[in-house]
């Protein structure tokens, strides 16, 4: 292994490969540029100079380009090469992709989460291809002894403009390995863009496509044992003795081991942990309230009468404004709990040895994995490695890391690699949901349909701040009180997709198109209304474009044929800032036999630059289903503190027969691209619902919808 | 314990399970063929889907000792290279978001293709119901499993 260094001068020794490649890594805070061999890179240990990403180009062209962050579906590792083989100007049928390891000295941020990958490495990303584009041209340059200027680059070659002499970027491997890396160097005009918007595939659909291993739940090692947990069955339970004679008679059992209320049976394989898992003698006992969904129904109402309540945002003088107002409009919204239920059941590969501990597996949150390993077995976090899989979904799931520190606990217990599997139903009554939420919204209408008060209480059960006290209207209404109460449960919450707006959207859309109803206004005219106000006299502080909201509106308007009148269809709005992306909607609902059909969902997006047409439409398409499936059919109700649902067969997912039509629309603007894992799926709810109130006169207010107006929706689909 | 010599995507696999094993875990930790997926033991979702004589059958639950004399074909036999009309098709739309249910999505398809070969939107929504995408990528399956109907024509 080549040892690397700060220096620039070891930057130069070390930068030609063995085999005359060029390598670089990137530090992509934009200031330093450091060449590693890949052994190097991709086990960078301790000391060692660790740069944000890295890219490198073989002799034989092939451009390699390692993306550090965690691919749980969202399409970061096709979009992240895409912006660095844009800058570098390659062919990106050259490009090989890689997974790179977790590397919080030469990374920052390896998180899926929060929509927040692309904007927080844009820059970064085009720095690196442009850095290594610039180095490529002056090595071709010094060749033909030629000025820099006097050349350009063109899928992977550099050529000299006058002479049309070319090199290719494999030929040029060595030579510019010997390039002192410039400090500042210049990005494409966007309007120069050939990769970048273009529609790019998955960078893993062959490997999918075939069947080859890809997720964690993939990951195989000689030796390996594999290891079933029992959780209390029950929040609020905690364990109290167990017998395992049984379990460990059973053929292929290892061992059955305890700790922190868990039974894990490990064995040779996984379906004979799951048998012995199965017959395990448990005694449970009491430790907390065993809560159910009738009590947070009458809790929910206590709480949102509660003096005591958080404020989250107040402006001017909300009593006066009700008690000055024309009309008052007064309503309340409710959603249950959801279980994330990604595909891949969670899993985690552990091995704690003597001199470390190496991790593999499909965590959204790999330095939280690292950190709380080496917190949990008290040694330095340098001794625990991730490698990163693919991650057959997660929606915030695996953004925890309990089912990661399992691996390790029970790993460290019967001193071997072990992977952890959960069963589907381990995984859907194992916590961490969607907190339930209860919402009560009031307007206050001038004589003039104007709103001149708005108050929203927010009460959830570990929901933190369910409200988002900033988002519209915020800024738009004059007198306005935000405030909340969150009920302490055993049941654990956790981050789902798009957090809190994943329900506050639709309930927040909703309630809008109720005060718009009552003041006679068009629903769009009352939100651009609204959104003018918010410019022209703000109250208190905007945390929204106001001009980038007014465009997805207008555009979701345009396509949807809002103003033009067709007999039969009905129409919803709804519109939603989240994750900095701008997403508006629009639901397009028939009747038929009486019954309403959301036929099409039209979709108004502002992501700023598209980096991928395809990964884009993918995303915004998905987070549409998302939000409608679980509008219509989620649901996790709790009996003395255990999850009535447990499998797909209490537990409806949406399926491809219920989907609508979806119709996606980008706004170009040319601004720095935002997240899209998330954005599409807050207003969905929105634009259905207020779809089916416009085409029955019926408004939904809880859901799942379909638990609520059974009859009505039959028809949906 | 017993010994099966399954018959799977053309080759013989000897393995010594027990007979109540499904095989899905026959498959995944005994014969390391992982494109067959866990999703959720009670066959409600799909992704353990293969083929048993041609049909598309649920892993999750099927014991290993009723499938000793079948033709088992998972999705690492699908096709040698990759480019069953159905793979391609998926390819081409580019279905895939996290990508782990799509292994039993293109076994379910496959099967249905064959026996018609010419489906309505109708027919291909009935066929694909029961294949759950957590993701939400049904519009593109649909779209490829039409897109695969047409190819297999030609």
């Amino acid at each position: 292994m080549q040892k690397t260094d700060n220096s620039r001068r070891d930057f130069l020794k070390s930068a030609a490969l063995a085999g005359g490649g060029f390598m670089l890594s990137f530090n992509w805070f934009g200031k330093e540029v450091l060449a590693a061999d890949s052994a190097v890179a991709a086990t960078t240990a301790a000391g060692d100079f660790a740069p944000n990403a890295y890219l490198s180009i073989s002799p034989d062209g092939i451009v390699s380009i390692f993306s550090p962050n965690p691919e749980v579906g969202q399409g970061i590792k096709t979009a992240f090469p895409i912006i660095v083989a844009e800058e570098l100007d390659v062919d990106w049928a050259n490009v090989k992709v890689l997974q790179a390891p977790l590397d919080t000295k030469k990374f920052e941020r390896q998180v899926a989460g929060g929509s927040g990958s692309i904007p927080h490495s844009w820059q970064r990303l085009r720095k690196a291809g442009a850095t290594a584009r610039q180095m490529l041209i002056e090595a071709a340059a010094k060749k033909w002894n030629v000025s820099a200027a006097e050349c350009k680059t063109e899928k992977g070659y550099v050529i000299h403009i006058t002479s049309n002499k070319r090199l290719s970027y494999g030929e040029l491997a060595t030579d510019a390995a010997q390039i002192t890396p410039p400090t500042d160097v210049k990005l494409k005009d966007i309007k120069d863009f050939k990769l970048i918007g273009s529609t790019v595939k998955n960078v893993d659909n062959k490997p999918i496509l075939t069947g080859q291993p890809l997720f964690g739940i993939d990951f195989y090692r000689e030796g390996m044992l594999f290891s079933m947990i029992q959780r209390p069955p029950a929040f609020g339970l905690k364990l109290k003795s167990f017998d395992a004679t049984a379990a460990k008679a059973m053929p292929g059992i290892v061992d059955v081991v305890s700790f922190k209320n868990k039974v894990a049976v490990v064995g040779k394989s996984t379906w004979e942990v799951k048998k012995a898992k199965d017959v395990l003698k448990i005694e449970w006992e009491k430790e907390g309230n065993l809560e159910s969904t009738d009590d947070h129904n009458k809790l929910f109402k206590e709480l949102l009468d509660s003096p005591k309540a958080e404020v989250r945002r107040k402006e001017g003088n909300v009593e006066e404004a009700f008690k000055n107002a024309a009309k008052i409009i007064e309503s309340e919204y409710q959603c249950p709990f959801l279980p994330h239920n990604p595909m891949e059941p969670m899993n985690f590969f552990a091995h704690v040895r003597e001199d470390g501990v190496e991790l593999v597996g499909p965590t959204q949150t790999p330095a939280n994995a690292q950190g709380q390993t080496a917190k949990l077995l008290n040694i330095a976090p340098e001794k625990v490695t991730v490698e990163l899989t693919r991650m057959g979904g997660g929606f915030g799931r695996r953004l925890g890391t309990d089912y990661v520190l399992e691996a390790v606990e029970v790993s460290n217990l019967v001193k071997a690699p072990v992977k952890v599997i959960w069963t589907r139903e381990d995984d859907m009554t194992g916590g961490s949901y969607r907190p339930a939420v209860r919402y009560r919204f009031r307007a206050a209408l001038d004589k003039q349909g104007n709103m001149i008060g708005y108050t929203l209480r927010g009460v959830g059960i570990n929901a933190g701040n369910p409200t988002r006290e900033n988002n519209f209207p915020s800024g738009a209404v004059p007198n306005l009180l935000i405030d909340s109460v969150d009920h302490k449960s055993p049941i654990t919450t956790g981050p789902w997709r798009a957090p809190i707006t994943n329900f506050l959207a639709f309930a927040e859309q909703s309630f809008l198109d109720e005060v718009a109803s009552a003041a006679g206004k068009d629903a769009v005219q009352f939100r651009l209304e609204l959104l003018e106000k918010a410019k022209t006299a703000p109250a208190g502080p905007v945390r929204y474009d106001i001009d980038r909201m007014k465009a997805v509106i207008e555009l979701a308007a345009e396509k949807s044929g809002w103003n033009k009148k067709r007999k039969g269809v009905s129409l919803g709005f709804s519109v939603y800032f989240s994750h900095a992306s701008y997403v508006a909607q629009v639901g397009e609902v028939v009747m038929k036999k009486g019954k309403p059909v959301l036929q099409k969902i039209y979709a108004a997006v502002d992501c700023g630059v598209v980096i991928n047409q395809s990964g884009a439409r993918n995303q915004i398409i998905g987070g549409i289903v998302d939000g409608m499936g679980h509008a219509m059919y989620g649901n996790l109700t709790f009996s003395e503190g255990k999850p009535n649902q447990s499998n797909f067969n209490t537990f409806r997912l949406i399926k491809m027969n219920e989907i609508p039509a979806v119709d996606v629309h980008f706004v170009d603007n040319g601004i720095d691209p935002t997240g899209l894992g998330e954005p599409a799926l807050p207003p969905t709810g929105g634009s259905i619902a207020n779809a089916i109130f416009k085409a029955t006169g019926k408004r939904l207010k809880n859901q799942p919808f379909i638990e609520q107006e059974e009859k009505l929706l039959e028809g949906i689909s | 314990m017993a010994v099966y010599n399954l018959n799977i995507n053309g080759k013989v696999y000897k393995t010594d399970v027990a007979p109540d094993t499904p095989l899905l875990w026959v498959l995944r930790d005994h014969l390391g063929l992982l494109g067959t997926k866990y999703g959720c033991g009670m066959a409600m979702c799909g992704a353990c889907t293969v083929h048993i004589n041609g049909e598309a059958t649920r892993t999750c639950i099927l014991p290993v000792s009723s499938v000793s004399a079948a033709k088992i074909t998972t999705i690492e036999g699908l096709s040698e290279k990759g480019d069953h009309p159905v793979q391609t098709a998926w390819n081409e739309v580019d279905v895939p978001q996290c990508g782990y249910c799509q292994a039993g999505q293109i076994m379910t398809a496959a099967a249905f293709l064959k026996s018609n070969p010419k489906p309505t939107t109708e027919e291909i929504e009935t066929a694909m119901s029961n294949n759950l995408c957590r993701c939400g990528t049904y519009h593109r399956i649909r779209e490829a499993v039409q897109l695969a109907a047409t190819k297999m024509k030609q």
